[in-house]
């Protein structure tokens, strides 16, 4: 599909970019005129996928998170979300409601509420190479607005 | 993002503040902790009146409360949730550990 608007950013793997990053992507898919409740699970499926890049892909180090945010047509948009980390052993069980190597208080939940907040989460993985997860979500067609 | 607690008899209320991630519910946990270690209370209420985000990082601050709670047999009430953040609690299940309302 073809996209009508970027953007890229990169940030370091600092806890505090956490909030940075979900506000940026919010502000940008903005000009589309989301709902509050698109808004925030955007948000809230950014904020896991960074998170995952804080507490897993950089366990104990400080690396780059890349990011980058496409609006396709149709009011598809689209936020890949990439590190070059420690990788995913095993996808399939990284993504089971529950599972979790982050210890006592990480609720192991970071993939289910991506996929249950967007459309479609699309994860490649290489261990010791780095992850990037694809989130996509179509906005709803709002009386007023010009998609 | 901040917490303010005030104990009433036993029952322990921590006013939670701001948005919760990984990165805020540190300073969040640490505070409630002390304040349960402290005073062993009967009932923990978090108000989450003045929280305008949570993701995921807020099921597990929610959880290990409950689990410190439990080592006293206390009660967890979570009040006051906007509707972004009780679609994330109920997405966990967390009305089965606590009593979620007004």
């Amino acid at each position: 599909m073809k996209s009508l608007n970027n953007f890229t950013m990169t940030v370091g793997s600092n806890s505090v970019n956490e909030s940075f990053v979900r506000v940026a992507v919010a502000a940008f898919v903005s000009s589309l005129d989301p709902t509050v409740d698109e808004i925030c699970d955007i948000k809230t499926a950014v904020s896991e996928a960074v998170t995952n890049c804080i507490v897993h892909a950089y366990k104990d180090t400080i690396g780059k998170i890349f990011v980058s945010c496409d609006i396709l047509e149709n009011r598809v948009i689209s936020v890949k979300i990439r590190d070059r980390g420690c990788g995913i052993e095993n996808i399939k069980k990284a993504m089971e409601p529950l599972f979790t190597t982050g210890g006592s208080e990480r609720a192991g939940l970071g993939f289910a509420v991506m996929e249950s907040f967007m459309d479609s989460v699309t994860v490649r993985s290489k261990p010791a190479k780095g992850t990037t997860v694809i989130l996509k979500k179509k906005l709803s067609y709002r009386a007023g607005n010009n998609g | 993002m901040s917490v303010r607690t005030k104990l009433n008899g036993r029952v322990l209320t921590a006013y939670l503040e701001g948005e919760i991630d990984h990165h805020s519910a540190k300073i969040m946990r640490e505070t409630i902790d002390r304040e349960i270690n402290a005073a062993s209370p009967q009932m923990l209420v978090l108000d989450f009146k003045d929280v305008s985000f949570m993701d995921s990082s807020g099921i597990g601050l929610v959880m290990g409360r409950y689990k410190e709670l439990k080592k006293c047999d206390g009660e967890m009430h979570i009040v006051n949730t906007a509707a972004n953040i009780t679609k994330v609690m109920k997405l966990a299940g967390l009305e089965r550990l606590a009593k979620i309302g007004r």
